[in-house]
């Protein structure tokens, strides 16, 4: 695939109506081909679906990125007298991501039929959607949904006529963070504090309520009808190569003149993808300061690597940071980038959970760090000690909080240190 | 059988042990604050992470990883060394270092860690986080901004307390252990919570800076607060006791203890008696005197007394040798007027299995159900309550009482009140308990009414229909309460053939056929307005307490933390007490007084040393030489044919807190009963 790429074609969108212009309603929903011969899918049998789902290469929406088929397989194949449970994780909180408030909002039905699907593939005969506590029209939109789906026999007992049985819960969070981190969100759901617990034993093993569990974004969930309805084969020619394959909802705000959400081909450019569909930079491309192309946890990218780069889960690691939830946030040249990842780092003190050490001293300890460096008000040693505490805290915590209160300092560190140092020189002579 | 490796050194492991605990069975070190292994695992402090080779591209929290076949860990890598750094920096940059004015100080995870894992200075230059302090009540104070996290003193109160009072509160560095709603931790277990706190966050509130901890002198031995016999360590500084600690005995007490056992401790230094005193004639009034003036009195007094006139009550916390000389002296007497059990419980001391806790308290562990009837548990012996709730915990099973229905801290059905709903109980499933390995538990209490020999009889009948006597099971067991009970009825010390019994004795006070009565730390009756006043009573004991107001003449003896002594258990475990601190002022050890008084009477008893009166005790009851090993008891029938009463049964401690002599003499357990039990009677009685 070039640069020169053409836009992704309208016949293969998955959300067709993700901005909402024709009703979110069961009726609109099927005349875009939801719940079409569901039960058909159902009858080619468990294995089908996951090997169907292994051929796609769809992998997780949720920001790891971890290979859905594959994380459906590990549920046991056989029931041992626990029943099994599919959790829909709606608490989408990453800051500078809506992708799922829009599936949410403007294509329900897509979720529910996926949970269906996944459901049954899974051997699970209820499904749980977690939601974040603000998404409080977005819960009635689901709601509604739910309600029209077990009017029309869709779900309940001998769902959509496939023979599967199956429930559909909408449960609403109140509205933390971690709470969006799998286990942390199934000890929400069973009505403790909002911890992480330790893995192993994974979901799989034990999750909800002990029993076998898959945790699964919003945006993994609602694609896998469309997936198996048109072929693994389909999915998997769309996107950059076999292992970002398909295609991907983006989420553009910032300095851009028309914020957006847009699906777009895995693997397309973030020049084109921003230039195309959010309207250009702010004053212009060479006005582009940096670029956080997943999400506030992932490092951010200064303009020479932003040029060239590939929306995709491989070609970002490469580039030191990540595809996380496809949450793009451009910075323009006015931006003190300091500043604005000192509030990161604000933002991951205030959602640590503060059950583990690194995480729950270290994210405090960095943005009191960052915000002296905001004022310039440090020594340059400082930034090397910051660059280890955040090492300190990178992988030695529960669950993944903790890297992602590093990453963005890591990478304000790796790219704008001169910027950083810039700022120590000017206080310092103020101060003189 | 997992096979790991670690640091080059193989081991095969059992399958669930987690890497920390294989790595503790290599000799391994690994640092922990968080990890305890009588709780549940959070892996909150990060402290133990390990590499494993091949693994996970990020090091892992040893206490929470199961071993796996073939696994290759090492700790002590470089990955593994700056994780330890680093996390231990962590800990530290909001933790107060006031070490020189904690209490913790010297005894201190955190401290220890910080020398053998940390950087030798901070690089946080920010302010440091404040917590408020709580307030826990009169037993732990709190020094809130040193608290780590690790949330074990939330997990003990939750799961081995089962009173889940505490909570970690709020998020992120915010986050503080607290009760959330202002209320006192209410359990009878809580001075635990001090020992599992890694740090100086919780602390004992009694100690609170009153010594360091490598200026006391450690002893170990044995408590007398109740009848489980737990382990403790008595720290002491010159010949005072400064504190109480739990030693380990997995099947005793674990590694908790009471609040009783840890807290009265300052009993030990009030209302002693420090010199014999001998009662006034003319005023009525106790005048001190020499030990001579005392053993004189006491010859011109017995003289002419017969046998049959004399008695002797033995209280709850006298070890086993002075009952033995005391019960030798009474011998030379020819008097069989004599009994341990002054709270009038009856027991037929001919049938061990009878009044012992045959199962043995680890053996809670393995019952499938359990029948508790007339006690509570939680106030009688905690630590067997705490032994009932962690089988509950493990395998969830079945639990009834029979009795009063007070919060045992696990769910119970409540099967009746009195002896009939027993008999029914027993009669409706009899042959028909699913359960292997059924438990019964009957409080003393029961025994203390009229009717005891037939209820003795009733329960074997119902134990034998519930299945609790198996082959290699005996399910029957006593929840005695007084220290000295089980060794005093092993070697006999009740009323022979012709003796009286207590009751009879004081009633025979009144009556004068009883002219001598020697209470031997007698205490647990009201021996003031009970004893006819024309009876000659000499007292013997360390309190100024109910025998003692009683008293015609006082010999000063020893507590159980000033002398060697022998203590069974209620399984009928013998274990050593050692002496910590002498006894103050003139009191002796009290087999030596009624010794030294044998020989002013002319009736010199065989024995000069301990050594010698333990030889002679022995040879008669030969399962008491083997310290630490309980003697299991043949079951043989016991009790008397007769009626039961209907009247519902009564759990005898009606105040955990004030239970003996020293107890009462505690400032602290005063505190303890206004804070926990006088307040909420009250809010009962305004409630109703």
């Amino acid at each position: 695939m070039t640069n020169e790429k053409k836009m992704l074609r309208d016949e293969d969108r998955i959300f067709t109506n993700i901005y909402g212009w024709a009703g979110a309603d069961l009726k609109a929903a099927k005349k875009r081909g939801d719940w079409d011969k569901t039960a058909a899918l159902i009858k080619k049998g468990r294995a089908w679906i996951i090997d169907e789902m292994k051929a796609s290469g769809l992998r997780g929406r949720g920001g790891a990125g971890f290979p859905t088929g594959l994380k459906w397989s590990f549920m046991p194949k056989e029931s041992d007298g626990r029943p099994h449970y599919l959790v829909v994780n709606a608490d989408e909180s990453e800051p500078g991501t809506c992708k799922d408030r829009d599936i949410l909002r403007n294509e329900p039905h897509k979720l529910l039929e996926g949970c269906l699907l996944a459901g049954f593939a899974m051997g699970a005969h209820a499904a749980y959607i977690y939601i974040r506590g603000e998404f409080f029209n977005e819960g009635s939109a689901v709601i509604k949904a739910i309600e029209e789906a077990y009017d029309a026999g869709l779900l309940g007992k001998n769902a959509a006529g496939s023979g599967w049985d199956f429930d559909i819960v909408l449960h609403r969070g109140a509205g933390a963070y971690i709470c969006g981190e799998e286990t942390a969100l199934i000890e929400s759901i069973e009505g403790k504090k909002g911890q992480p617990r330790n893995k192993p034993p994974f979901p799989a093993m034990a999750g909800l309520y002990s029993c076998p569990t898959t945790v699964n974004n919003v945006e993994t969930i609602a694609v896998a009808p469309t997936i198996l309805r048109r072929g693994a084969s389909w999915f998997s020619d769309l996107g950059l190569n076999e292992k970002n394959a398909g295609t991907k909802l983006f989420c553009i705000s910032g300095h851009v003149n028309q914020p957006c959400n847009v699906e777009e081909e895995m693997g397309t450019t973030l020049k084109e993808l921003i230039e195309k569909h959010a309207g250009g930079v702010r004053g212009g491309w060479d006005n582009l300061l940096a670029v956080i192309p997943g999400g506030s946890s992932t490092p951010c990218l200064p303009k020479e690597i932003c040029d060239s780069v590939h929306m995709d889960f491989d070609s970002l690691r490469e580039a030191g940071s990540g595809l996380g939830t496809a949450g793009v946030i451009v910075m323009d040249k006015s931006t003190d980038i300091i500043y604005a990842i000192a509030r990161l780092s604000y933002f991951y003190k205030h959602e640590s959970c503060g059950q583990c050490t690194p995480c729950r001293e270290g994210a405090g300890w960095l943005w009191r760090v960052m915000t002296r460096m905001v004022q310039g008000n440090a020594t340059v040693d400082e930034i090397d000690m910051l660059w280890e505490v955040t090492k300190e805290i990178e992988g030695h915590t529960i669950c993944a909080l903790g890297d992602a209160a590093a990453w963005p300092v890591q990478g304000l560190i790796r790219h704008f240190r001169p910027e950083m140092e810039k700022r120590i020189m000017e206080y310092r002579k103020r101060a003189a | 059988m997992p096979k790991i490796t670690i640091n080059g050194k193989k081991i095969d492991v059992a399958p669930g042990t987690s890497i920390l605990q294989a790595a503790e069975q290599l000799g391994i070190e690994i640092p922990r604050f968080c990890y305890h292994d009588k709780l549940s695992v959070p892996a909150n402090c990060r402290m133990c992470l390990v590499e494993i080779e091949g693994g996970p591209p990020k090091p892992v929290a040893s206490c929470a990883m199961a071993c796996g076949e073939g696994m290759v860990v090492r700790t002590d890598s470089e990955v593994v060394k700056k994780a330890r750094k680093g996390v231990m920096e962590m800990l530290l940059i909001n933790h107060p270092l006031d070490c020189p004015i904690c209490d913790q100080g010297g005894e201190c995870d955190l401290q220890d860690q910080a020398m053998g894992y940390g950087f030798d200075r901070s690089r946080f230059a920010e302010n440091k986080r404040a917590v408020p302090d709580k307030e826990l009540g009169p037993l732990i104070k709190t020094v809130m901004t040193r608290c780590i996290n690790c949330t074990r003193c939330v997990r003990f109160a939750e799961e081995i307390a089962g009173t889940p009072v505490l909570g970690q509160m709020n998020r992120g560095e915010d986050a503080e252990i607290g009760t959330f709603i202002d209320q006192l931790v209410q359990t009878e277990l809580s001075g635990n919570l001090i020992d599992i706190c890694p740090v100086g966050a919780l602390t004992s509130k009694p100690y609170a800076f009153k010594a360091r901890s490598w200026e006391l002198r450690k002893t170990e031995t044995i408590d007398v607060h109740d009848a489980v016999g737990s382990n403790i360590r008595i720290d002491a500084r010159g010949r005072e006791v400064m504190r109480v600690l739990p030693r380990l005995h997995e099947d005793v007490n674990e590694e908790w203890i009471s609040d009783r056992t840890r807290f009265a401790y300052d009993g030990l230094n009030n209302q002693r008696i420090d010199r014999p005193y001998i009662r006034n004639k003319d005023s009525g009034k106790l005048v001190e005197a020499t030990w001579d003036e005392a053993f004189d009195f006491i010859k011109t007094k017995l003289k002419g007394v017969k046998g049959e006139q004399m008695a002797a009550l033995v209280g709850d916390l006298v070890e086993l040798e002075s009952i033995v000389a005391l019960k030798d002296l009474l011998g030379k007497y020819a008097s069989e007027n004599m009994d341990c059990r002054t709270d009038g419980a009856q027991f037929d001391p001919a049938q061990r299995a009878g009044y012992l806790f045959n199962s043995t308290i680890a053996g809670i562990e393995e019952a499938d159900a359990i029948l508790i009837i007339g006690a509570n548990p939680r106030w009688e012996a905690p630590l067997i309550n705490a032994r009932i709730r962690k089988t509950w915990m493990e395998k969830r099973i079945p639990i009834g009482v029979i009795g009063e229905a007070v919060d045992l801290t696990y769910p119970y059905h409540h099967a009746g009140t009195n002896m009939d709903d027993l008999v029914k109980l027993a009669k409706d499933y009899a042959k028909k308990v699913k359960a292997e390995k059924p438990l019964i538990i009957v409080g003393s209490g029961v025994f203390e009414r009229t009717d005891g020999m037939a209820i003795h009889q009733a329960l074997y009948d119902a134990a034998e229909k519930l299945g609790m006597i198996k082959e290699g099971w005996n399910g029957f067991n006593i929840l005695h309460r007084a220290a000295s009970r089980v060794g005093a009825l092993d070697v006999g010390f009740v009323p022979g053939k012709k003796g009286k019994s207590f009751k009879e004795i004081v009633d025979g006070t009144k009556d004068g056929s009883i002219k001598a009565l020697y209470l031997l730390g007698a205490d647990e009756f009201p021996a003031h307005s009970e004893i006819g006043w024309k009876t000659f009573v000499i007292y013997q004991g360390h309190h100024g307490d109910h025998g003692a107001a009683r008293a015609d003449v006082i010999l000063p003896g020893s507590a159980y933390s000033e002398k060697d002594g022998i203590y069974v258990n209620m399984e009928g475990r013998p274990q050593l007490a050692k002496r910590a601190v002498f006894p103050p002022g003139e009191a002796r050890e009290d087999w030596k007084i009624i010794r030294a008084l044998s020989a002013v009477l002319n009736k010199t008893l065989p024995y000069d040393t301990q050594a010698q009166l333990r030889s002679r005790i022995y040879e008669e009851w030969t399962h008491l030489e083997n310290i630490d090993v309980v003697a299991q008891a043949q079951w043989k029938k016991f009790g008397k044919k007769g009626k039961t009463l209907k009247a519902d049964f009564v759990n005898p401690v009606r105040n955990f807190y004030l239970t003996n002599a020293i107890c009462r003499a505690s400032d602290t357990m005063k505190a303890c009963s206004e804070s926990f039990v006088r307040q909420t009677q009250d809010v009962l009685e305004a409630a109703e």
